[in-house]
């Protein structure tokens, strides 16, 4: 991936259209699959609903991984900080109300991050484990505060709380949706329940994403176009994905590196506590184990997405599309092998071309579109026979994909150069 | 002048005691925070109970707890040596244990043939489990930490559906949780109770789980391994300089699969010494997150054999004490920031005193310098 260093503005345009034409493609294929799977719920504004929902905790902490990983500091403890987050968000919310839950899960987040960045930064202790440390200590503190604040006789008691949940928020987060259309006549609704081709299908999608939805959402999907702009568009941005390539030569131009690193995480660990922020707004009050391994699959996202914003908001997408869709209907679940397999079908054929239009065509085309095809007769033949999927491989779909795609594509990403690195000041000169 | 060597472990065990005592002062803030008193938390941690079957049962229940963590730590160690991350410990252990106890169940042999049986499909479990991050990374080029991630949430998912599915037993009457079908007793591990009996003492009420002696075992292999084979030396050379070791012919490649199945055939073995002392079968209680906390066990204990079997008896000490520190109006999960507090203090501690005994290195070597040009100066003039 050299593109992203020299990427001329035509590049980027032609880019930019290729990935609205494969929205395009899938909404088709994925309509093409409800007709013929007839499983409504592939396409229907409750399944996207439900994957907004779901997906924007995951690209939260993904973007987190993000503003760390540029700085050159791993990040494991993204979990950790989200279960910081979750916490301090019940502890305000309950007492004042969605505003105060929003700015407390902030400042939990951030309190994991300054941690994760004391221990990595300033005593260059290895970045996982220090990642794995948070973890641990992350759970640990919260249940220890919620023994001492929630405990029997507690005020927090009389109002709800329990060891394992914090009182109901005091107020909602409000949401809200787009007039029109997915409201009041809510004509995207009704073109819905049309069941038409396609067009049915696009107002699903669109009405599952417009309507109803909370502030948060939008400010968290605001969020992936801001850390865009200032990584790649800013000085500060620059010099922060300088510390995460190259810190030495950072530190010969003048950059804090320490300072940077240090902004970076805390901001890393801040949006992570967003993240479970969001988990709270959704339950309406903190309960344990609630973050349930998002912040791993939030890192996973990232690195899926190639350590950038758009790819992050891509796989944040398929995992929350995923457990999204198993949320609504698992017979539903089913389509999705069929989806699975046209995709297959398509990659195998255009490895066949690609076979035919090169001279000598090598070995590796021909094991990979022969190992695509086998497993779209694999996935068809699954569509005719399974019913129900269990609900456990259900679950485990966004993780094997991940791994899927990792295993095929890991040859061509491209992590921060130094991400990982101890870099201590003064050290190369 | 003291030689390096014993001042670079003197230094080492001096940052140890200051992480330790450091974690213990954090954790008194807590408490005090909590409107309660550290010092009666202390009393309550080391208060092992009245009557000499108390203090069995306590001592039982430390080494229980600390059997199962040595082995994590032991597997954690393992990868670590080479600065192979193997987050998947987790995943592996519980798919071992799920497999080990459903094949257990399905024959009855002597006993030291069926528990060989069980063993040795727990560590084939494990292993072939970790296997799999181990080709990614060596074909693909996938991250070891991700992929072992991934390879947790799927392992646990496919042991929730076994466990439900095609592995489930029958269910005793009254009884809530589904499991495997229960073990026949040959594969019921001997307890050491004998231990107790033999300084006139009780027996504890739980037992003294025999796996302790399988774990010893274990231990001191790992160790001869790690320490006195061309394999370990191999693997620490990879850990220390993976280019310098690929220039004395040592294959990268290789190593990264067999650490990384040797890490995962000892992980297979995490869960046995409940499933054969205790339980008889995997249910659906069955004890979770033992492969992250041997990761702290680990690190705790430095990558080596000792370092973490002491470590693995401060958690079982640690762990026991969340009941007496609730009867002491206090609440027990102070215990699990002790721990996380310790190991971020412990791995800060092993950075400083690594730093100070490289400064000190670099001094002396440099006194040395100075020196030798003066000599050589007044041998000429003699």
């Amino acid at each position: 991936m050299t593109t992203s260093v020299a990427a001329p503005e035509a590049r980027r345009v032609r880019r930019y259209h290729l990935a609205l034409l494969g929205v395009a493609l899938l909404i088709l294929l994925l309509s093409l699959a409800r007709v013929v799977a007839d499983a409504p719920e592939l396409t229907s504004s409750g399944t996207f609903g439900a994957a907004l929902l779901l997906a924007v905790p995951i690209a939260l902490a993904g973007l987190g991984g993000l503003w760390s990983e540029r700085a050159g500091v791993v990040n494991i403890g993204l979990e950790g900080m989200m279960v910081l987050g979750t916490w301090c968000a019940g502890w305000a919310g309950y007492q004042w109300g969605a505003a105060a839950a929003l700015v407390a899960g902030l400042l939990g987040g951030a309190l994991g991050g300054l941690i994760h960045a004391v221990a990595t930064v300033t005593f260059g202790v290895d970045h996982i484990i220090s990642g794995v440390a948070i973890n641990l200590l992350g759970p640990g503190i919260t249940r220890f505060l919620s023994e001492v604040l929630y405990a029997q006789g507690t005020a927090a008691a009389d109002k709800g709380a329990g060891i394992t949940s914090s009182p109901g928020l005091a107020s909602q987060a409000p949401s809200v949706s787009l007039p029109l259309l997915s409201d009041g006549p809510d004509l995207l609704g009704k073109l819905e329940a049309t069941h038409w081709f396609l067009l049915s299908d696009v107002a699903g999608v669109l009405r599952g994403l417009t309507h109803d939805v909370n502030v948060l959402v939008i400010l968290a999907v605001a969020l992936i176009p801001l850390t865009f702009f200032i990584l790649w568009r800013t000085t500060f941005g620059l010099r922060l994905r300088s510390c995460g390539e190259n810190p030495w030569a950072a530190e010969s131009l003048g950059v804090n590196v320490y300072l940077t690193k240090y902004i970076a995480t805390i901001i890393s660990g801040a949006l992570a506590g967003l993240g479970g922020v969001f988990l709270v707004f959704v339950t309406t009050k903190y309960v344990e184990g609630q973050t349930a391994g998002r912040g791993f699959i939030g890192l996973a996202a990232m690195i899926f997405g190639n350590w950038r914003p758009g790819g992050l908001a891509v796989g944040a997408s398929l995992f929350g599309y995923a457990d999204g869709l198993q949320l609504r209907s698992s017979h539903a679940v089913t389509g999705l092998l069929l989806f699975g397999a046209i995709l297959l079908l398509i990659y195998t054929g255009a490895q066949v071309r690609k076979a035919l239009a090169v001279n000598g065509p090598g070995v590796r085309q021909y094991t990979a579109a022969a190992v695509a095809a086998l497993a779209a007769v694999i996935l068809l033949w699954l569509w005719v026979t399974v019913d129900k999927l269990p609900n456990e491989f259900v679950f485990i779909t966004p993780h094997v994909l991940t791994l899927l795609v990792l295993s095929a594509a890991s040859q061509s990403l491209r992590m921060p150069k130094a991400d990982g690195v101890r870099y201590r000041r003064g050290e190369q000169h | 002048m003291m030689p390096a060597g014993l001042q670079r472990t003197l230094l080492t065990l001096a940052g140890a005691a200051v992480a330790v005592l450091l974690a213990v002062a954090v954790s008194s803030v807590a408490i005090l925070a909590a409107g309660a008193s550290p010092v009666t938390a202390l009393e309550a941690m080391f208060d092992f109970g009245d009557t000499q079957n108390q203090v069995v049962n306590a001592i039982a229940f430390i080494l229980n707890r600390a059997v199962p963590l040595f082995i994590a730590g032991l597997a954690v160690a393992i990868g670590f040596r080479m600065n192979l991350f193997n987050i998947g410990v987790e995943g592996q252990y519980r798919l071992a244990a799920i497999v080990a106890a459903f094949v257990g169940s399905q024959f009855v042999l002597p006993a030291p043939i069926q528990l060989t049986v069980i063993v040795v499909v727990a560590m084939l479990v494990g292993g072939l489990y970790a296997l799999i991050p181990a080709v990614l990374k060596v074909t693909r080029g996938v991250n070891e930490v991700i992929a072992t991630i991934m390879l947790n949430y799927i392992a646990t998912n496919i042991a929730a559906f076994l466990v439900r599915g095609p592995f489930t037993g029958e269910r005793a009457a009254g009884q809530l949780t589904i499991s495997t079908p229960e073990l026949p007793e040959s594969a019921w591990f001997p307890n050491l109770n004998f231990l107790f009996e033999m300084f006139g003492l009780p027996a504890p009420r739980s037992g003294l789980w025999g796996f302790l002696a399988v774990a010893v075992l274990l231990g001191v292999v790992v160790w001869v391994v790690l320490e006195r084979t061309r394999f370990g030396f191999e693997v620490k050379a990879s850990g220390l300089s993976a280019s310098a070791a690929l220039a004395s012919g040592v294959n990268p490649k290789r190593m990264v699969i067999s650490a990384m199945v040797l890490s995962g055939a000892v992980a297979g073995l995490i869960g046995l010494p409940e499933i054969l002392g205790r339980t008889h079968s995997y249910g659906s209680n069955f004890t979770a997150g033992l492969g992250f906390l041997g990761i702290a066990v680990a690190l705790l204990g430095r990558n080596k054999p000792v370092g973490i079997a002491v470590a693995a008896l401060l958690f079982g000490f640690l762990d026991r004490a969340a009941a007496p520190l609730q009867f002491a109006d206090i609440p027990p999960s102070v215990v699990a920031i002790i721990q996380g507090t310790i190991v971020l203090m412990v791995v800060i501690a092993n950075e400083i005193t690594n730093r100070m005994s490289l400064r000190h290195e670099e001094r002396r070597a440099a006194r040395q310098l100075a020196a030798t040009p003066s000599q050589a100066k007044t041998e000429v003039a003699a």
